[in-house]
């Protein structure tokens, strides 16, 4: 062997051993994504576990995890029937909050007085508690549902309201100035120019607003449901509370952390749908 | 298309445009525009040329009717019909949500017409800027020079009887600029559109504009207007004849004049 053709060797064992090194932290960061917070969570569930079971806890004030795995089957027939009042409530809220919140910033984007003249009512709506306003809406309508559905809307429409206003208003000025020269209508100028230039912001606020309406959904029940009516996941929560049944809480529990999560899911999901070929956000980088 | 067969040499050309005494302020006493007057010809490549606060932006954006003249006119012969405007940011100015034959189709669309009657236009303007096959990319796939080639097609789709270019290339590096710079003559050969360009570099007013006209600043006003006699077509040979030369030098010469005006009104 000449020395070139070892040097030639080298050169190229070197490149492919980066290389190999650079392929395998990339390997190792997709699968770490998935597996640690799974490892993670595991170990999280097997210490409670271990805490219940070195301490003696009873049950009836903190279960294993075990034991509200086995209350979540046993219990499921209730459960899933609160589960889709819960669920109903909540994507009729988010839905409602959507054509509300979409709706009122087109208006106020087409109309400086409307806004001047509304936009203060929704900044009251959303500061002000919504456990401190919910009593009132039980009181004054009686339809069970629609005003669970009030209660819900009023704490998810403001993030799509004030994302959507700001999305619609901040149009490139130049594309501004061009739809202008060119003659465009104002419903042209918000069907091809401002409403998909705010769609990024709105599908912001659309992630946010989904995760209230579930927080609306329960906080509604929780009011609600101490007047003996409600069936939902939050109703079961605070039924079971009474009863000291403390697995069926936590499966109540379980089954209100995973439909956020899967909302969230879902939203996400629809972001990148909607922005992966063209919005910035979505954009995957090369090195 | 039916684009006329050549354009005839200065001051036998159709008028098209006339600006006269046009002052524009702004808030009550910012004079960004001190009585324009000019006469834009059929055929006609206009630079406005001149250091920053000269009003010729200003001057663009009153003849693209984005703002209003404070007193003066500017008239259009027969009228200012839809689609007799074609406009070129300094940016590309592109929605990124579109795909390229979406954007060059924006004009026709915002006058009702729906993308299969005008799918032949659409590719023929992309085809003019060279970018038939990028179609269906989006924006944020292009290079700088290729989105400015975009926004080219958009303003020459509807064939407009003026094009106007506000440092259109001022964002681009030396070398993609001379590219756009001899792709834009030659395009200017094939529709023969008139154009009106507002630049700050000498060497492009001269390769480009049969006319240019120097501004100076505070308040904005037109101090000088040049020909370049030079025929067209030109290309990269022309920018390297001693010709082009003394053209750019007499053309540096009467901006400087235009700046030391300024400096003699100050002192």
């Amino acid at each position: 062997m000449s020395v070139t053709e070892i040097d030639k060797m080298a050169a190229t064992a070197l490149i492919d051993e980066e290389e190999l090194r650079y392929a395998r932290a990339q390997k190792r960061e997709k699968i770490g994504k998935w597996v640690l917070p799974i490892i993670m969570l595991t170990l999280v569930i097997f210490a409670w576990d271990r805490v219940v079971v070195m301490n003696n806890i009873p049950h009836y004030i903190l279960p294993r995890p075990g034991l509200v795995l086995e209350t979540l089957i046993k219990d499921w027939p209730i459960l899933w029937q609160s589960l889709l009042v819960t669920l109903k409530i909540t994507l009729m809220a988010l839905a409602v909050a959507v054509v509300g919140g979409v709706g009122l910033a087109v208006i106020f984007t087409q109309s400086r007085f409307l806004e001047m003249s509304f936009y203060p009512f929704a900044v009251i709506l959303q500061v002000t508690p919504i456990v401190a306003i919910a009593p009132l809406i039980f009181i004054y309508i009686d339809n069970k549902i629609v005003a669970l559905l009030t209660v819900a809307w009023i704490v998810a429409f403001f993030p799509i309201l004030s994302n959507t206003t700001l999305g619609l208003n901040s149009v490139d000025h130049n594309l501004r100035d061009l739809y202008k020269i060119y003659g465009a209508s104002r419903w042209q100028r918000l069907r091809y120019l401002q409403l998909p230039a705010a769609l990024p912001y709105f599908l912001g606020g659309l992630r946010i607003a989904g995760g209230l309406s579930l927080i609306g959904a329960v906080v509604a029940e929780y009011v609600a449901g101490t007047g003996g009516m409600g069936s939902g996941l939050a109703f079961r929560i605070l039924e079971a509370s009474y009863r000291l049944n403390i697995p069926r809480m936590f499966a109540a529990l379980l089954l209100i952390a995973g439909t956020g999560v899967s909302i969230f899911a879902v939203t996400s999901l629809l972001t990148h749908l909607l922005l992966r070929k063209w919005h910035e956000s979505a954009l995957k980088r090369e090195g | 298309m039916t684009l006329p067969s050549a354009i005839p040499p200065l001051g036998e050309r159709q008028k098209l445009l006339e600006m006269s005494g046009v002052d524009k302020v702004f808030n009550g006493d910012v004079v960004a525009l001190k009585g324009m007057n000019l006469t834009v010809n059929q055929g006609d490549f206009i630079s406005l040329l001149g250091p920053s606060g000269c009003g010729k932006s200003t001057a663009l954006r009153l003849i693209a009717g984005l703002s209003r003249p404070t007193s003066g006119s500017i008239r259009w012969e027969g009228g200012q019909a839809r689609g007799d405007l074609g406009v070129v940011f300094q940016e590309p100015t592109l929605m990124p949500w579109a795909t390229v034959s979406q954007n060059v189709w924006l004009p026709f669309r915002l006058r009702g017409k729906g993308y299969r009657e005008v799918r032949d236009e659409v590719l023929w303007a992309l085809k003019m800027v060279g970018l038939e096959k990028f179609q269906n990319a989006y924006p944020r796939e292009l290079s700088g020079g290729m989105k400015m080639r975009v926004s080219i097609a958009r303003a020459m789709v509807t064939e407009p009887r003026l094009i106007l270019m506000d440092e259109p290339f001022a964002a681009l590096d030396e070398i993609t600029r001379m590219k756009l710079n001899d792709d834009l003559l030659a395009l200017r050969e094939k529709i023969k559109c008139t154009v009106i360009f507002v630049t700050h570099s000498v060497y492009e007013s001269v390769f480009l504009s049969d006319r240019i006209v120097v501004m100076a600043a505070r308040p904005g006003r037109v101090s000088t207007e040049l020909t370049v006699p030079t025929p067209y077509p030109r290309n990269e040979v022309f920018r390297t004849t001693p010709e082009y030369g003394a053209l750019c030098r007499d053309t540096s010469d009467a901006l400087h004049g235009a700046m030391h005006e300024h400096n003699e009104a100050s002192a």
